[in-house]
């Protein structure tokens, strides 16, 4: 248990490996460490942003949602709107329309009797004129007495 | 007591001390002034200051090779490729750096780490590795090398050898010197030693008090690392003599079981603080005109 020459060489040895340490192992190590550390950082800050942007998009998604539900509302409110429109225009065309066929048949009608009733009087009249002379026995001038039977015309 | 020839305690604790030293020998040896192998611890103790430790010197720097080549392989393929997702050794060699990294962090406050931080690892890992040693069985090295290779004597624990700790504390007392003239300049440094704490009446006195607290600083390292592990490998010694009959033997392999799981706690613990110490007294070195 005597100092001797093993001092200078244990002490060269340490010299040595601190030196090799230094060099070839510990800022390989280190700086791998530290890269390693950077990826992360970035990769937690990714993911961060990433969350973010879902959230983002999601509610952007959201709002979209609600302004189209909210237009098909108000869509199918105005096509109610016009559909009830459109129901009473055809209504009040259908009446129109029918109140107009009415009036064609009146008049239709009142011709049509108008018309008889010329008729029914010329042929009264003639039957008066046929009937007079048979009353008569003798022939009605009928242009003498055109006045006279006008007047019977008028008076049918 | 495995060793066969070794008749008495008192021998086989006398073997179990004495290291392979290859040095020179003393004149009035037969082989005086040749170099080689001492055969007894007589001789080795002769020798004086011209021998070398080979087992303490052979597996201190094995163990130092065994962990770098480890620590270097890491380094290789992290600088191959550094984002890769460690696995397996890598992962403890970062962890083990990490750990190291945070301990330097908080006691050295300067911001360049490259000096300190590794030499930090480098003690760290390798004074654990010295005191790991000690949990090999007492005999079983030096019982193969002796039958199996013919060595006389092996000691495997090398900071149980003074010559190692005190090696590595003069280490770190020489980079202590260095890296106090590097920061504060020669002047500074001697103005350090000289005009603290008493002002430069008292310089005489100043300078013995600094002198005496700088030298105690590789002093008190070597030796509480070289204590702490030759009393407990000193245990484990006294413990294995105590294999002489069953119930006896029996006990003492409780004993050793029960020293050997304390030790456990000892080996990183002594470790710990034989790193953490050398860098707060390289702080030291490096803050300037700081109080004590």
């Amino acid at each position: 248990m005597n100092i001797n020459l093993t001092l200078f060489g244990q002490m060269i040895a340490f010299f040595f490996f601190v030196w090799f340490c230094m060099r070839m192992v510990w800022p390989p190590i280190v700086a791998a460490m530290v890269a390693r550390q950077e990826q992360i950082a970035e990769g937690l800050e990714t993911a961060d942003r990433a969350k973010k942007d879902l959230d983002l998009a999601q509610k952007r998604a959201m709002d979209e949602l609600k302004k189209a539900r909210v237009e098909a509302a108000e869509i199918i409110e105005q096509a109610r709107k016009r559909s009830a429109q459109m129901v009473e225009e055809a209504q009040r065309d259908a009446r129109a329309e029918g109140e107009r066929l009415k009036q064609a048949a009146t008049a239709d009608v009142e011709q049509e009797l108008r018309r008889a009733r010329e008729t029914l009087r010329a042929e009264v009249s003639a039957l008066a004129v046929v009937g007079a002379e048979r009353i008569l026995e003798r022939s009605v001038d009928a242009q003498s007495h055109a006045e006279m039977l006008d007047r019977l015309v008028a008076d049918l | 007591m495995a060793s066969g020839f070794e008749t008495t305690a008192e021998d086989y604790i006398a073997h179990h001390l004495v290291n392979a030293t290859f040095g020179r020998f003393p004149d009035g040896h037969e082989r005086a002034g040749e170099w080689g192998f001492a055969s007894s611890g007589s001789e080795a103790e002769a020798m004086g200051f011209m021998a070398i430790h080979v087992d303490s010197m052979g597996w201190s720097i094995g163990l130092a090779i065994f962990f770098m080549y480890f620590f270097r392989r890491v380094a290789v393929s992290a600088a191959a490729n550094p984002a890769a997702i460690p696995t397996g050794l890598r992962n403890v060699v970062e962890a083990l750096i990490d750990f190291i990294e945070g301990m330097v962090k908080s006691v050295f406050k300067h911001p360049d780490l490259s000096y300190v931080a590794p030499m930090a690892l480098t003690i760290f890992v390798w004074v654990f590795f010295m005191n790991l040693m000690d949990l090999v069985p007492v005999d079983l090295v030096p019982y193969i090398a002796q039958y199996g290779l013919g060595i006389e004597y092996m000691k495997i624990v090398p900071s149980t050898d003074p010559n190692i700790t005190m090696g590595l504390a003069l280490s770190v007392f020489t980079l202590i010197i260095f890296f106090s003239i590097r920061q504060k300049g020669l002047g500074g440094f001697l103005a350090e030693i000289s005009f603290h704490p008493f002002g430069k009446w008292l310089l005489p006195f100043n300078l013995a008090l600094e002198v005496v607290g700088l030298l105690a600083k590789p002093v008190s390292l070597g030796l509480r690392l070289f204590g702490n592990l030759f009393s407990a490998e000193m245990i484990f010694i006294l413990i294995a003599t105590m294999y002489t009959g069953l119930v006896i033997g029996l006990l003492g392999g409780l004993l050793q079981f029960a020293w050997a799981v304390f030790h456990i706690l000892v080996v990183p613990l002594q470790a710990f603080i034989f790193m953490v110490l050398s860098v707060v007294y390289l702080t030291q070195a490096f803050d300037e005109g700081e109080a004590h």
